[in-house]
């Protein structure tokens, strides 16, 4: 797992740079199985109060198994979780202040939206007189005033949703986790329920804990996001910099689009190195690079579509330029993507944005065109 | 039209195999007994005509009826009925719960087994099977052997020809028209729920409560009438195991018929407790309904 590398313009909520602070979460060297399969590896993690972190990763990467232990319904086999500095070994699901929200909703069909709220409260020591209060108040903090005395079944899926999340609010927990929340529901509404998660999040103050494999949603919603792959994790960090920095061959591919051209590295000054993928072909200049590279090592260079900018004509103030043809475009509206066959026979996409509404189509298939990027516009990954 | 005949086709198996036969009934306890074959009167003359269906009409009466209030037999017999099905019913819910409720938390691979395992009985003679609990339940029988074997008892229980054997024997053969029932509403349980309960601060046993009894309501519903109304009307179990000490209807409707001839009497009897398990079964149906639309 690499350092965490703090993206300095990102705001003044950035617990985890700071060494003074308390975390709420501590996993310590957690290994879970099951028979004979390991679901979770020997992990380590601090999440910190009000953070808004995502578990991200394939089916079956151990993240769910993650949230479960939280909430209390599998014990580690080996290490220790701490929630407020409190070891959670014996703490059954009943006593702990987290709240889940299921990937199903788990709605209680048989009573109203309203008694499913105060499901929770009606088992609390908070006074009986107290509960209709709070009711009401997770009622309009998720719009559902109108539809308290419905049964689960004869509301939507998306106010079924809100329910969920309204239930699991209800009695304030320290920590809430969020199993797929948006799983069910369909892109346009997924997309604004996105927004109001991070809404509600905010007013609450509440930590949250999302798990999800869907890379946009963590991307939107997170303070932190943690990739996981086979019960590790593979990189912690902000959404900004789990893009821009990924440490692995795996994140960069994982999270969005990505060219991956392999080589071998020569180091040509400080922070900055030579890859060389092809005989023939112009090695690849590569400056702003962390990692510390052996001359001769095999690496991956990792470049994002739309740091490439496509030309007709060589371009002069780039580092690295080359020429191509394209072999594919995807039009996508908004954007259009190019797969140019470089000669060595490499495939790289690039990425342009569609600014003008009425253009002339500049570039057509078996067009000869200038691939170009920046020094800093990629990162030398080494596994 | 398609959608007429296709209709009648049920319709004409009920009115053929139950709305007849239950007119006849009715028929015959409005007749009165006779020495005859059949074994009452007025008989219906159709060759007579208008004036032989007047005839008929003109002598049936409700003297049967009134019969069966002035002989304590039959309403006592009638509450007994009811108190018997009443318990027994109650019994068989307690011992089927948990057994329902273990069925649906097995493992997959075992459900088949369980299942198969309830129904198994029903794949041998029902008279024999109710015979051997008098093997079982005797002075001499296998239960008290093994009581006085290991040393319970000192003297055999009288365990036969009780209303203990008769419960026993009811829950015993009943008891898979409640399991089955309860174990589809356990079985449909999303554990989640569970999950999500002991998430919202229950314990196991609240959650049990506040959760998987309310959501099993219907299995439980109509596992009570499947076990309710046929008992009601039981006939050989208490004939077999209860002796002479248990009273029941359907004794009583079988010793009217078949050893006093009086068949006047007894479609009195039968028709009277019809029109009792009317109600439970129009609630049975409503119930059935509701959940239906709970569910569409």
């Amino acid at each position: 797992m690499a350092e965490t590398k703090p993206i300095p313009q990102e705001g003044t909520f950035a617990p985890w740079t700071d060494p003074q602070a308390v975390p709420l979460i501590r996993f310590k060297n957690v290994t879970k199985r099951f028979g004979a399969f390991t679901a979770i590896d020997d992990l380590t993690l601090d999440i910190y109060p009000q953070e808004f972190f995502a578990l991200l990763g394939p089916s079956g990467c151990g993240k769910t198994t993650m949230m479960r232990m939280l909430a209390g319904f599998e014990t580690p086999s080996e290490g220790t979780i701490e929630i407020d500095g409190r070891d959670m070994a014996h703490v059954p699901p009943n006593q702990r202040a987290v709240n889940m929200m299921f990937q199903s909703y788990a709605l209680f069909p048989h009573l109203s939206v309203y008694d499913n709220i105060a499901f929770g409260l009606k088992r609390s020591d908070m006074p009986k007189a107290e509960i209709p209060d709070r009711v009401q108040e997770m009622l309009r903090l998720t719009r559902l005033e109108q539809f308290a005395k419905r049964k689960p079944h004869q509301i939507s899926g998306g106010q079924r949703q809100r329910v969920a999340l309204a239930r699991s609010l209800a009695k304030a927990p320290a920590l809430l986790l969020l199993d797929e929340p948006l799983g069910a529901l369909d892109k346009k509404l997924r997309e604004e329920t996105q927004f109001e998660l991070m809404d509600i999040q905010e007013k609450t103050g509440t930590t949250f804990v999302i798990v999800t494999h869907d890379q946009e949603e963590a991307m939107t919603v997170a303070s932190r996001v943690a990739v996981m792959d086979a019960g590790r994790i593979v990189q912690v960090d902000t959404p900004p910099a789990i893009y821009e920095t990924p440490n692995t061959v795996y994140v960069a591919d994982f999270i969005g689009d990505v060219n991956l051209i392999e080589g071998t590295a020569t180091a040509t000054g400080e922070y900055a190195y030579d890859v060389s993928f092809a005989a023939g072909a112009d090695p690849i200049h590569v400056t702003e690079c962390e990692a510390d590279i052996a001359d001769g090592s095999h690496v991956t260079f990792a470049i994002r579509p739309e740091k490439i900018l496509v030309t007709r004509e060589q371009p002069d103030d780039r580092a690295n330029a080359v020429e191509g043809t394209i072999i594919d475009i995807g039009y996508l509206g908004n954007l259009s993507t190019y797969h140019v066959e470089l000669p060595g026979g490499q495939m790289v996409k690039a990425t342009m944005t569609n600014s003008s509404r009425i253009s002339r189509r500049d570039y057509s298939w078996e067009d000869k065109v200038w691939l170009s990027f920046r020094a800093s516009a990629g990162v030398v990954l080494t596994e | 039209m398609k959608r007429a005949a296709l209709i009648l086709l049920p319709y004409s198996w009920l009115i053929a195999l139950f709305l007849v036969p239950f007119l006849i009934v009715i028929k015959i306890s409005l007749s009165d007994i006779a020495l005859a074959i059949p074994p009452y009167t007025p008989n219906l003359d159709l060759s007579a005509g208008w004036q032989g269906i007047k005839d008929f009409v003109s002598q049936l009466d409700f003297d049967n009826f009134k019969f069966l209030t002035t002989d304590d037999l039959y309403w006592k017999a009638y509450l007994s009925s009811l108190k018997i099905a009443s318990i027994s019913t109650f019994a068989a819910l307690c011992v089927a719960y948990p057994l329902a409720y273990g069925m649906a938390r097995a493992p997959d691979e075992w459900r088949p087994t369980l299942m198969m395992l309830v129904i198994l009985p029903f794949w041998s003679s029902f008279l024999i099977r109710v015979y051997s609990w008098k093997a079982i339940l005797a002075n001499e029988g296998l239960l008290n052997q093994l009581l006085i074997a290991i040393r319970v008892i000192d003297e055999p229980l009288q365990i036969l020809n009780t209303p203990t054997a008769v419960y026993i024997g009811i829950v015993y053969t009943y008891l898979p028209f409640m399991v089955l029932p309860l174990y589809s509403a356990l079985e449909k349980l999303d554990a989640s729920l569970l999950e999500a309960a002991e998430d919202l601060g229950c314990t196991r046993f609240q959650a049990f409560w506040l959760v998987t009894f309310p959501l099993s309501r219907n299995g439980i519903i109509a596992g009570c009438f499947l076990v309710f109304i046929p008992v009601m009307g039981e006939f050989v179990i208490p004939a077999l195991l209860g002796g002479s000490q248990t009273l029941m209807i359907g004794k009583v409707l079988w010793e009217e018929f078949f050893s006093n001839r009086d068949w006047p009497v007894a479609s009195a009897v039968a028709v009277i407790l019809l029109l009792l398990l009317v109600i439970p079964i129009v609630l049975f149906q409503r119930n059935e309904e509701k959940q239906r639309e709970a569910e569409g």
